[in-house]
């Protein structure tokens, strides 16, 4: 016996033909994905020439506002400085996402398996969520030798919850039925965790993923404001507060533009993560015909 | 199956006076018996809220009776019960494939070990071709298949479905109707199947369980002795209409007792 579906023989009638309202459909699709990219490249170069006209038209001091020119001249001659305070703070930033990761993800898995932990941790996690990591770390510094492990600790703190309490969520979304189908064919607490709660929350992970990440880096860059002392470990932050000291404007700007540009590189790594991991299966990544 | 085989059927499973209360106030069920025999095809027919559900949910072990007992013949396994609900229950995030595995995989067997028999239970609904499809991309009669699929996979003694085609359209239950027909022929089981519909109970099944509601309990049970396979020359005949008024009636009662 074979059955074949009636609704599946319908979709396999090929569109043949294209009308005129396809055609102007897909012109203007293409239209979209160029402009997706060059609008904003266009506005940039607009807004970098604006910039140029407004110093040079009213002579203003370039240790006011210097041109883009010798932003990109700073950025050039100072690289050997710049990128060794980069590699610091993407090695922070990286490092408390991981730590995030792990302890969220950990403590979410833990907070479903456990209610009694639950009810006495996810308190707490709040209080450390909802009060600013400007007021917190002066005192982590007090605390902690490490100027590093320092800084590692207030990244933690703000890139940690949006794990947890995502990850908690999806973990809790498992569907009902689904649920029961589990508890029918005998599953173990551990097989329903891997093969239904973990598979449901990672959309949900994802999405804190992502905040975490530009979080991290605020952290990050936050804490070392606060640190203040830079030698060996010096990040992005001290380099811009250096900079000021040292009235060094142009430099400001160059190192401005990196902790943007790593701040836009890891939202848009993430979401590129996400997207491979989700793509076969979950709405927020499938493509619709229109 | 033949009807003459119908007297000597082995029981597979017996409720006696299953009783059933949510909360201390509200009866979902009371008094239900019910003596379920190998090959048979029932349905629960009833309104909305006369326990069918809860019903089928005490028999798969998913709740507890209040009152009275459920008992396998011989005992029970895992694998001897399939279900299928009224949403196709699929993880979005596994293969057609994978899904259909699932019962074999909770109980510690590779995909390779059961390849065999995933791909058999995709064959017997038609899906084959779709073993790497993920939901998503399938119409709802096709995951409802699936879910079907996955139900059979572990040759189960007794499948219980609870309204699996109420969401579905006109064309797509006729079919699935005759199909399951024709797979309960081909495996042997026994099907509970809870539905709304009168003409689909009078179809498909050989004996019709009437509920009603408030407190939820049984108030009658009419038998079709209309051989299988039963195929749309049936559905046409008198004897189907005959039986579907029959059947109207018997809700209708059900319905006005309580009213
Ligand atoms: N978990 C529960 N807690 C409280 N009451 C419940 C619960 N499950 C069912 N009930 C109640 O028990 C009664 C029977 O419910 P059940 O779902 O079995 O009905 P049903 O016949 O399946 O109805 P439907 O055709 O609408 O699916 C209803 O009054 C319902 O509100
Ligand atoms: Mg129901």
């Amino acid at each position: 016996m074979t059955i074949s579906d009636p609704t599946r023989a319908a979709q396999a009638t090929p569109a043949l033909t294209l009308d005129a309202e396809d055609r102007a459909r897909i012109r203007r699709r293409k239209l979209e994905r160029t402009g997706a990219w060059a609008l904003p490249v266009g506005l940039l170069a607009l807004f970098v020439l604006g910039w140029d006209w407004l110093v040079v038209a009213n002579g203003i001091p370039h240790f006011i506002l210097p041109r883009p020119g010798l932003v990109a001249s700073t950025l050039v001659n100072d690289w050997p400085m710049l990128s060794s305070a980069l590699l610091i703070t993407m090695q922070i930033t990286m490092m408390a996402l991981a730590v995030a990761v792990i302890g969220g993800v950990g403590l979410a898995v833990l907070f479903t398996q456990s209610r009694l932990v639950e009810m006495s941790l996810y308190p707490y996690a709040v209080i450390l969520q909802v009060t600013p990591i400007i007021a917190i770390a002066p005192l982590i510094f007090v605390y902690v030798d490490s100027h590093i492990v320092g800084l590692l600790i207030c990244a933690w703190l703000v890139a940690f919850f949006p794990v947890l309490s995502n990850t908690t969520l999806g973990l809790n979304s498992a569907d009902h039925n689904l649920q029961d189908m589990f508890r029918i064919y005998g599953a173990t607490r551990w097989q329903t965790l891997r093969y239904l709660r973990l598979p449901t929350a990672l959309p949900y992970f994802l999405g804190g993923l992502r905040i975490a990440g530009t979080l991290a880096l605020i952290g990050a860059v936050v804490a070392e404001y606060v640190a203040g002392t830079g030698g060996t470990g010096a990040g992005l932050a001290f380099r811009i507060l250096e900079a000021s000291y040292r009235l060094n404007v142009p430099r400001m700007f160059a190192a401005l533009i990196l902790i943007a540009v790593t701040g836009v590189v890891i939202f848009v790594v993430l979401s590129f993560i996400s997207h491979l991991l989700l793509r076969k299966w979950h709405e927020s990544a499938i493509k619709r015909e229109a | 199956m033949s009807a003459s085989a119908a007297g000597h059927r082995r029981t597979v499973l017996e409720m006696q006076g299953v009783d059933k209360t949510f909360g201390g106030d509200v009866e979902a069920l009371r008094a239900m018996s019910l003596t379920v025999n190998d090959g048979d095809f029932i349905s629960l027919l009833g309104p909305s809220g006369c326990g069918k559900s809860t019903a089928l949910r005490l028999i798969a072990g998913l709740s507890e009776p209040s009152g009275g007992r459920i008992v396998w013949e011989g005992g029970h396994e895992i694998g001897d019960l399939g279900v299928v609900f009224q949403e196709p229950t699929l993880m979005p995030w596994a293969t057609v494939a994978d899904n259909v595995w699932l019962p074999f995989r909770l109980r510690g067997h590779s995909y390779n070990e059961v390849r065999d028999r995933v791909l058999e239970a995709l064959k017997l609904v038609g899906l084959e071709r779709f073993q790497k499809s993920y939901p998503r991309e399938l119409s709802g009669g096709m995951k409802m298949r699936v879910s079907i699929a996955r139900a059979m996979v572990t040759n189960p003694r007794i499948i219980l479905m609870d309204e699996p085609f109420a969401a579905l359209d006109e064309i797509t239950r006729f079919k699935l109707n005759d199909d399951l027909l024709m797979l309960k022929d081909r495996i042997r089981c026994t099907v509970i199947f809870v539905t709304h519909s009168v003409f689909e109970s009078v179809f498909m099944s050989d004996r019709i369980v009437v509920m009603a509601a408030r407190p939820g309990r049984v108030v009658r049970e009419l038998s079709v002795d209309a051989p299988y396979p039963r195929t749309e020359e049936f559905r046409t005949s008198a004897e189907y209409a005959a039986l579907c008024r029959s059947a109207s009636e018997a809700l209708r009662e059900a319905m006005g007792e309580h009213a």
